[in-house]
């Protein structure tokens, strides 16, 4: 057994030295599911006190990586060591690697909706004694612990009452909570807008002056390059490149390079001819009451798109988009509505998803784990599941035309899965969400509602769902994109709406858009 | 720890591993009755006591496939067993008061079945009240209903075509030496179709270039699936055939078979199950899908009655008692999970098998009735705990 001390010394530019040493080291790591080897001989070394990117394509193994670390594949699992402080573990499961000062925010948030912050941030190590939860102590902690991550809400918050920025810092005050020596954040911005990434980043960089060791993964490759003092490059399994900050390696060309293997010249590819057509779909003072809520989450909205097409919606995290998008999808979440809607000029009212796909309306949801994907299933499944007319006659289902359809999506969207019988559940985010894509695609819409359609996709697939929707446009379809990725929705609308507070601000024809533009209109 | 596990790796082989779930069931049932049989010396595998096992799971058989879907669709029923007597006492009634014929009471009270489920999926579904509430609610009604129903009394069927369904045999052909021919026939028949559909169902699966299992191991998983079907068909045989009840269950699991596995409604319900805002947004109809649900349910509870009635030859005021439970144990038994989205119903019939082999066994073998619930309970936590495990092995290690 090889329990040797590893240091290594490393010359700073000035020509300091500085001994810096690794706190984890992971050697020559492979892991298999049945079909796919996700890890293959992956060596992979973090310093103390660094912020250590980790980027890769879908399914490169990014995620497995870190389950192997946090134990969840528990030793005995995987092959190769994983040593840290001089040591070999061999988890047995996620409490030992905690144990160890391990603390993982997986790519799924995991916190209890229906419980309150101070609970959820005390949730599986409580303040107890002989079993008796000291709530009183528990409370002063956990206001303590928002201190550290500078959120200012109320400890008897219910996780629900809160947005999706404010959940990710609960997670990392649940992390410190537990006295962690290094922290990993499994693409931790995907759901986050500028305003929240930005704080996350920031509160890293802290952290990072008090000691605690940070994995990044993400797909937000900027996000990376700004605070990243490492960069390890993982591709079909493997380690392929490693940069360093101190020697000036780590920019973003060089990243994508290793990523996919091929230089990507244009992320947001160009539509040469631009054809426009007909109005489709037309909204005019459309409002929508959540009763639940007891407020308007969309008011006076008129809105519309026109074949050959790409419209954006822009805005900021909760500026009721995806409400918008839920009350014309055939008001799926049953808001009180009032206002016209029209496709192709005539006037409908689409009672339930079912009627608005009848319309010609498809919507890629944002939670694809929540309401988009059935996870337990498989992937042919899935795809034909909005459209099984489609491959069935006299509602009998045509098993064989459902394989030729889901085996045609899988080549031409590039789903990296074993085969079409893999169960969702198992395939990477990325891969899930191309899924969710294929489903709609196959649903053979007139109008297509993408609602944040990149979110936790690398580089290389975002650049085939970019063509996707030119390739849908040019044949006349109009595509709807909601989107908190400023840049995406510059690169690729035609028109820019911007929402803010469930209300249509304002459209900019593309343009006059701009960055700050769109900021201050979603700020009012 | 890991040395053993690579060791099962090398003894099983992956594809028996990955489907142990499935088969674990059928091996379950066939340890059990080879137990019983050397515990009973030879007793168990007799042509009358496989005839009676057969016969006594009918009417709960019928109740566990509708349960199978309540269940993969994360509800539950409770009203299923009153709702079974008292329509059994509905149907006794139609038979013996307005001498109605078997052929139009069977329609009449199956449709009524359907309605009163309709009920339960209306307000489960349209008003929200959860399902255990709604049902348990209709447990109290319909046991009230019966007793007004029977006025408290036994009613006879006095119709024989009414009993032959829970008592009586397929006609034959020709007996030769005590040998039940059409019996034979019908056994013959559904060889050659499962060897039919099965080679089909292999001939596509490599048109589409998809991995199937090995020409001699495909021939020895025919032969041997015919081997236990004509064995218990020849055991049948040499009874009295098979019964009404015997072929009545065989129909209604071919039927759901068909529509869980190649239907559109199949495949909605399991999505509703899997995930039912993701099943929404697909254009499916939550709602629509959990009244179908539950008026099969309680079309099958309809059923059941009738099987239980015409096997009594009368409805009794406490017909149905407990019913909807053996149901429920059996479908878990059979591996229906408990969060939704999975379960079939050959294993929930396999499950109704298991729980009435334990009854059987243990009544041959004279262990008193206390003993008997203590084992079943035993045997169905077991059976979950295993489901449990080997499902986590299953997201564990693929
Ligand atoms: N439980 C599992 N069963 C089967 N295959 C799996 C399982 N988990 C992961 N995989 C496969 O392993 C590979 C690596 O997946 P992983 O989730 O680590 O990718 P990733 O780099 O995190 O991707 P993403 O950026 O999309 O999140 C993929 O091909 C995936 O399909
Ligand atoms: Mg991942």
């Amino acid at each position: 057994m090889s329990g040797t001390v590893l240091r290594h010394i490393h010359y700073m530019p000035e020509g300091v030295v500085f001994m810096a040493k690794n706190i984890l080291e992971m050697r020559n790591i492979t892991k298999e599911f049945p079909g796919v080897r996700a890890l293959d001989q992956v060596n992979f070394q973090v310093q103390e006190g660094e912020i250590h990117g980790l980027v890769g394509e879908n399914g490169a193994g990014k995620s497995t990586l870190i389950k192997i670390l946090g134990g969840v594949h528990s030793y005995g699992k995987y092959s190769g060591d994983i040593v840290l402080g001089e040591q070999i573990q061999k988890f047995s499961g996620i409490s030992a690697s905690e144990k160890q000062g391990i603390s993982i925010i997986y790519q799924e948030l995991a916190l209890i909706p229906e419980m309150s912050v101070y609970e959820n941030i005390f949730l599986g190590h409580e303040i107890e004694r002989n079993g008796i939860v000291n709530w009183n102590e528990t409370r002063i902690r956990a206001i303590d612990m928002l201190k550290k991550v500078k959120l200012d809400v109320h400890p008897n918050t219910k996780i629900v009452d809160l947005g999706v920025g404010k959940q990710q810092l609960i997670e990392i005050a649940k992390a410190l909570s537990k006295e962690v020596k290094l922290l990993i954040l499994d693409e931790p911005t995907a759901a986050l807008n500028n305003d929240d990434s930005e704080n996350l980043l920031q509160l890293l960089k802290e952290l990072k002056l008090h000691g605690v060791t940070c994995i990044l993964i993400s797909h937000k490759l900027k996000e990376v390059i700004s605070v990243a003092d490492t960069v390890t490059v993982l591709r079909d399994g493997k380690t392929v490149h490693t940069m360093k900050k101190e020697l000036s390696e780590i920019n973003e060309r060089d990243i994508i390079k290793h990523m996919v293997g091929r230089e990507i010249e244009d992320v947001f590819p160009k539509r040469s001819n631009k054809n426009f057509g007909e109005v489709q779909l037309e909204v005019k003072n459309w409002t929508a009451f959540d009763k639940k809520l007891g407020r308007n989450v969309v008011q006076d909205v008129d809105f519309n798109v026109r074949s050959g097409e790409i419209v954006g919606i822009a805005g900021l995290m909760g500026a009721g988009r995806t409400e918008f998008a839920h009350s014309i999808f055939g008001n799926f979440k049953g808001y009180q509505l009032s206002g016209d809607i029209q496709i192709q000029g005539e006037k409908v009212n689409m009672k339930s998803p079912r009627n608005a796909i009848k319309n010609g309306l498809a919507y890629v949801s944002e939670d694809r784990k929540g309401n988009g994907l059935i996870l337990e299933t498989d992937v042919k499944q899935n795809i034909t599941l909005a459209n099984l007319k489609q491959i069935s006659s006299a509602k009998i289902i045509n098993k064989n035309e459902e394989i030729k359809v889901a085996e045609k999506f899988r080549k031409s969207l590039r789903i990296k899965t074993p085969s079409i019988e893999q169960k969702v559940k198992n395939l990477s985010g990325g891969n899930q969400q191309k899924v969710a894509i294929a489903k709609w695609l196959f649903s053979e819409p007139n109008i297509l509602i993408l609602d944040e359609p990149t979110r936790g996709i690398d580089v290389g697939a975002k650049q085939e769902i970019y063509t996707i929707m030119n390739n849908l446009v040019s044949q006349g379809l109009c595509v709807i994109m909601i989107s908190s990725e400023l840049p995406e929705v510059l690169g690729m609308s035609d028109r820019v709406y911007v929402m803010a507070e469930g209300k249509m601000i304002g459209q900019l024809p593309i343009g006059e858009a701009t960055q700050e533009k769109i900021m201050s209109m979603a700020t009012v | 720890m890991s040395s053993i596990s690579n060791k099962i790796d090398k003894i099983i082989p992956k594809s028996i591993k990955e489907n142990i779930r499935d088969y674990g069931m059928y091996i379950a049932l066939a340890v059990i009755i080879l137990i019983f049989n050397y515990l009973t010396q030879g007793l168990f595998l007799t042509p009358r006591v496989i005839s009676d096992l057969f016969n006594m799971t009918g009417y709960i058989a019928v109740l566990a496939v509708g349960m199978t879907l309540i269940i993969v669709i994360r509800h539950i029923d409770l009203s299923v067993g009153f709702i079974a007597g008292f329509l059994g006492a509905l149907a006794a009634i139609l038979s013996s008061r307005f001498g109605l014929p078997i052929w139009l009471i069977i329609p009449i009270v199956m449709s009524a079945g359907a309605i009163i489920g309709m009920g339960n999926g209306f307000i489960v579904a349209n008003l929200g009240v959860p399902a255990f509430v709604v049902t348990l609610a209709g447990m109290l009604v319909f046991r009230g209903a019966l007793i007004r129903i029977t006025k408290s009394q036994t009613i006879f069927t006095g119709n024989d075509a009414f009993n032959a369904i829970g008592n009586g045999y397929i006609p034959d052909i020709a007996n030769i030496d005590g040998v039940h021919l059409l019996t034979i026939i019908f056994g013959i028949i559904g060889i050659v179709l499962f060897t039919y559909f099965e080679a089909r169902n292999r001939q596509k699966q490599l048109a589409y270039s998809l991995k199937v299992s090995t020409m001699p191991l495909f021939i020895a998983k025919i032969l041997f699936v015919s081997t236990v079907i004509m064995y218990f068909v020849w055991k049948l045989a040499s009874f009295r055939g098979l019964s009404w009840t015997v072929l009545i269950v065989a129909l209604v699991v071919g039927i759901y078979h068909f529509i869980t596995k190649h239907t559109t409604l199949g495949r909605h319900i399991y999505a509703v199950g899997g995930n039912p805002e993701a099943a929404e947004l697909s254009g499916i109809s939550v709602k629509f899908t959990t009244h179908i649900v539950f008026a099969s349910m309680t079309m099958l509870a309809a059923l059941s009655g009738i099987l239980f009635t015409a096997r009594l030859q009368s409805a009794s005021p406490t017909a149905g008692t407990l019913f909807e439970l053996d149901a429920i144990a059996a479908a878990y038994v059979g591996g229906v999970s408990a969060s939704g989205g999975v379960g079939k119903v050959t294993g929930s019939i396999i499950g109704a098998l298991v729980m009435a082999s334990l009854t059987k066994g243990m009544d041959l073998m004279v262990v008193g009735v206390s003993y008997q619930y203590m084992i079943k309970g035993l045997i169905l936590v077991a059976a979950v705990v295993f489901d449990v495990r080997t499902r986590n092995m299953k997201s564990k290690r693929i």
